[in-house]
């Protein structure tokens, strides 16, 4: 579709200094990385766009985060983390999306490969753990709960409750989102704005991960200390 | 709007990556055993009493930040080319807003509180 | 059934909010009605509501703030009209419950529905133009920006006619906005109705970041931007990482509201100096991200209307960034005497008067623009003019409050409120006019009358120095802000000042409707056909009056800073334009209500969470991740314009231009 070079430099040079009208924007012929060649490709567009939303998403984290930090020790004479925290359930919730993270990433290589059965799998796979990681999530918080240890206890319960939750609210979401795909793989196969949407999916995925290390470090094991 | 997919020479997205089947889970597998050893130490650090009290903090921070590079670099593939500068220097933004929302509110936190009034036994003392 | 609502919501025993949510229903229901007998709905939904093109929600974007703009001053002139006579003795009209909310509404709708949709408007109209490119990124995403803005705005206008405001302030500082305080839907209005636009301010700074830094015209460098779009790169990163702070800490206060957790409560540890500093840890960012985008106009206006390039475009661009980064480097000065001690105050105070040094520069920057230039004062000249010098004194008031022990005397006084209302009006109100003027002509291809521009900026100008001016004086003497009433009729001649200021504002405001109004009227005698009617030097000014819905026939080939200017002068010189380029089709974004029905989901939402109506508001979730679903099967993303209408149209645009440029040879 592009005027190719060959045909860019066999109009005479002084017929268009400024060269206006030469390109439709692929800039294909030019070497840029600074996307001064025009304006990028969608799937670098995409992925550049999801990456400031994550990064957003990032900075929101760490205004709960640092709640959580100032609130630490609001307990208001109820219980304390150490009181709480139940170090073998958050190291088997890491284990869970850390190993969803890797089969996430699998997911990945599959899809690049354009192969249905594998993407399913190993997305089903992903999807089954971080379920898992939920299901422990809630049963700590039902258990806290049920122990008077609910959010509405203290400053420092209600800041717990909102970061876990939050990251677990994200991780629904993701899962919610992880159903979508595997349905849309399904019916419409790898079209190149499905390819996106995994590749975005993933993004969000190992990032979500990224997050539950900074949680669990602060919240879990700086809390039992 | 350009509708093309095609990876080209110039910027690429955090996330992508091209090379064999087996070098990418190669790559997986690598960032997995790492983190799943980073995580361990973690939790064995707290666990443990073999180690100096005061410096577990620190250390759990240092392997926090190590392993969350870890899933940067196995994971989403965000490298220092060329190609990546444009994700690099948005990460780098995205952690000096952390770093100073984090920072600066537990700085202003603790010297706020410190200088509240003497309250009655009823509040509990804060961070 | 209804949750908390019922008929009592409706203000029956309160005249003024009724008799207003009269007048606005009745309104409103004329305006629908007369779209309706005229037939306009489908030409309004094809063109308009279901649009993803970037003009013409920006667009949409700028009548929305003009619209709250109205709404926003006439709180401002209630409580002026109220403050000349509640002195001493006298009470005023407005009792202090009613007071309350006005000065909440006002402060929240002025900033959130009227400053940021004008420069997020500006900045969705123009970025795109001026890199040379299609769209913005993320079209849709864009419609689904503006539509959950709309839909703030909706609920904050309800919130007049069905229950209550907030009267807390536009910050709503706990303990005050917690439930033991505030147990009526006032603050819940507030919470929903900017959490909801919040969202759509975040996914569109993502997209103009997007946009900025991945699609530029070829040969367009970073350094080769025109300086509107460096200043809207930084404040769209300061959107991206400032508004999840709101996000967070508005969400914590709501789940103290709703759930009875304790983040700042007085009671279960809770602590509320927390909920301050957060909320001016995004607060500071903010106005920052208010104010670039109208430095950014006054980069664009003054060179242009200077007849010269921009001087030291390179310190500009590191002024501005600098400016980015420096803005998260001063929130607590918004608190000094909330008690975080001497070293704090210190390092904060000592940071806030480094910031006055990058708008320095700029100043500096402009006025050597100006200087040696061929100056032609035209309406958005004069707005510059207008701006630099009511800037300065604004900003100059910011440095001395940023002085701790200065701002110990004038911390909320009406020191303070003339210091934002100085550099807020100043600065980021007269950008947003000066490029209203200014890039009007492009968007509707006829220019503003320029007569009552002229009357407009004048009443502006005058009438914010004889409002503000008082109130530096009064917050000297000691006045309050969020004061219904005072005891010293001492003050009271100076109320009366800024109240007449108050009124010439509004004659300014009347001048600006009545442009409006004539100019659509006399819009064939001031059309411009040439597309370029200010012999401006940025890319925008290359395209037809208004741009065709691709922009560009053939994207541009930039070859150094001021794309068009250099273009232009050669084919001056040449005496013809460059040869016609080789028209291809184009594949522009199909049209889509996913905006419109997203957001429509979202005030049902937000106005069943507000008034407890817990089945609506899961109706209301499951509706949005219906449209979430629907879109993302949606097949059909695009359309192609097949390339003899390119053609055509872009030969249209060829041939005015060089019927302008035989005219401009000729003697005059």
């Amino acid at each position: 579709m592009t005027a190719t070079t060959e045909q860019r430099d066999a109009r005479p040079p002084n017929d268009d200094p400024h060269q206006i009208g030469r390109s439709n924007g692929e800039g294909a012929d030019r070497v840029s990385g600074h996307g001064d060649g025009g304006p990028a490709d969608k799937r670098t567009v995409v992925g550049f766009g999801f990456w400031i939303f994550l990064l957003s998403d990032i900075i929101m984290f760490s205004a709960i985060f640092a709640a959580y930090a100032v609130l630490e020790g609001a307990t208001d004479g109820g219980p304390t983390s150490r009181q709480l925290f139940d170090i073998d359930n958050a190291w088997v919730e890491t284990l869970c999306l850390l190993f969803s993270s890797f089969t996430c990433g699998l997911a990945t290589i599959a899809a690049e490969r354009r192969n249905v059965l594998w993407t399913q799998a190993f997305l089903l796979a992903t999807g089954i753990l971080g379920a898992v990681f939920l299901a422990l999530e809630l049963r700590e918080f039902v258990d806290l709960i049920d122990r008077g240890a609910g959010p509405q206890r203290s400053a420092f319960l209600s800041s717990f409750f909102t970061l876990v939750g939050c990251h677990g609210l994200h991780v629904t979401a993701g899962l919610l989102w992880l159903g979508t795909m595997m349905a849309q793989v399904w019916t419409r196969g790898f079209q190149p704005n499905i390819a996106r949407r995994l590749m975005c999916f993933s993004l969000f995925w190992h990032a979500l991960d990224i997050i539950w290390v900074a949680l669990f470090t602060i919240v879990y094991l700086f809390g039992v200390r | 709007m350009s509708g093309d997919d095609h990876q080209r020479e110039d910027d690429r997205t955090p996330g992508s990556h091209q090379a064999s089947v087996l070098v990418q889970v190669g790559t997986y597998t690598l960032g997995l055993v790492l983190a799943l050893g980073l995580t361990a130490i973690s939790f064995w650090a707290v666990r443990t009493h073999m180690l100096w009290g005061p410096g577990v903090p620190i250390g759990l921070c240092v392997l926090a930040i190590a392993q969350m590079g870890i899933h940067l670099v196995f994971f989403l593939h965000i490298t220092s080319g060329p190609d990546n500068t444009n994700n690099l220097l948005a990460l780098a933004f995205g952690v000096l807003i952390v770093f100073l929302v984090v920072a600066g509110s537990l700085w202003i936190m603790a010297n706020l509180n410190a200088n509240m009034m003497p309250m009655p036994a009823m509040m509990s003392p804060q961070t | 059934m209804l949750g908390k609502l019922n008929w009592s919501a409706i203000p029956f025993g309160e005249p003024i909010p009724l008799v207003t949510g009269i007048v606005l229903v009745f309104g409103i229901s004329a305006v629908l009605a007369l779209i309706t007998l005229k037939g306009w709905w489908p030409y309004l939904w094809r063109e308009w509501i279901t649009s993803v093109d970037h003009k013409r929600i920006g667009v949409m974007y700028c009548m929305l703030a003009l619209v709250m703009l109205l709404r926003g001053f006439t709180d401002a002139i209630m409580m002026r009209s109220h403050l000349a006579i509640a002195a001493g003795s006298s009470q005023g009209y407005l009792p202090p419950e009613h007071y309350n909310q006005i000065f909440s509404a006002h402060g929240t709708i002025m900033i959130f529905f009227t400053a940021m949709p004008f420069v997020v408007g500006l900045m969705n109209f123009v970025v795109p133009l001026q890199l040379g490119v299609r769209d913005v990124a993320f079209p849709t995403l864009n419609s689904v920006s503006f539509w959950l803005t709309a839909s703030g705005v909706l609920l904050i206008n309800l919130s007049l006619v069905i229950g209550e405001f907030a009267r807390t302030g536009w910050l709503a500082y706990p303990p005050l906005s917690e439930l033991q305080f505030s147990p009526g839907v006032g603050v819940d209005y507030y919470l929903w109705s900017i959490q909801i636009a919040g969202v759509g301010t975040l996914l569109s700074g993502i997209n103009l970041v997007t946009t900025i830094l991945k699609m530029r015209a070829p040969g367009m460098t970073y350094t080769r931007m025109p300086m509107f779009c460096w200043t809207a790169l930084a404040s769209n990163l300061l959107i991206v990482a400032a508004f999840p702070i709101l996000t967070a800490t508005l969400a914590m206060l709501t789940l103290d509201r709703y759930l009875g957790f304790h983040f700042f409560t007085n009671d279960g540890g809770g602590n509320a100096m927390m909920y301050i500093n957060l909320i001016w840890a995004w607060g500071h960012p903010e106005v920052y991200i208010l104010i670039l985008p109208a430095f950014g106009v006054f980069s664009e206006v003054i060179s242009t209307f200077s007849s010269k390039a921009l001087f030291g475009y390179r310190s500009m661009v590191l002024a501005t960034m600098c400016i980015c980064v420096l803005s998260f480097l001063v929130w607590l000065h918004h608190f000094f005497t909330m008690g975080a001690g001497a070293d704090v105050n210190g390092f904060f105070g000592v940071m806030t008067m480094i910031i006055a040094v990058p708008t320095g520069v700029k100043i500096f920057n402009w006025l050597f623009t100006m200087y040696g230039g061929r100056v032609r004062f035209e309406v958005p000249m004069l707005w510059s003019i207008g701006f630099m010098v009511t800037f300065v004194i604004g900003g100059m008031t910011g440095v001395l409050l940023a002085v701790p022990p200065a701002d110990f005397v004038l911390h909320n006084s009406l020191f303070l409120v003339a210091h934002f209302h100085n550099v807020i009006i100043g600065g980021v109100l007269f950008g947003a006019f000066a490029g209203y003027t200014y890039w009007f002509p492009k968007a509707f291809g006829f220019k503003l009358h320029d007569g009552l521009g002229r009357a407009a900026f004048w009443c502006w100008l005058t009438g914010f120095y004889i409002a503000f001016m008082p109130l530096y004086a009064l917050g000297l003497m000691g006045a309050t802000r969020r004061m219904q009433h005072y005891d010293d009729t001492g003050w009271q001649p100076l109320m009366i000042t800024a109240f007449v200021g108050a009124v010439i504002i509004l004659t300014g405001i009347g001048c600006q409707v009545l442009q409006l109004i004539v100019s659509i009227r006399q819009r064939d005698r001031n059309r411009d056909l040439s597309g370029d009617p200010w012999d401006g030097r940025s890319l925008e000014w290359s395209t037809a009056s208004p741009p065709p819905a691709f922009n560009f026939a053939v994207l541009p080939d930039v070859q150094g800073e001021e794309a068009y200017w250099g273009v232009k002068q050669s084919a001056i010189e040449d005496k013809r334009l460059a040869d016609e380029p080789e028209y291809e089709p184009i594949e522009m974004p199909r049209n889509t209500p996913t905006g419109f029905i997203t957001a429509f989901f979202a005030t049902i939402t937000g106005f069943a969470l507000i008034w407890h109506i817990w089945w609506l508001v899961i109706l209301g979730l499951v509706g949005a991740y219906a449209v979430f679903v629907i879109f993302a099967w949606r097949q059909d993303e695009e359309y192609t314009i097949p390339v003899e209408e390119v053609a055509a149209i872009d030969r249209k645009r060829r041939h005015y231009r060089e019927q302008r440029l035989v005219a401009d040879r000729k003697p005059a």
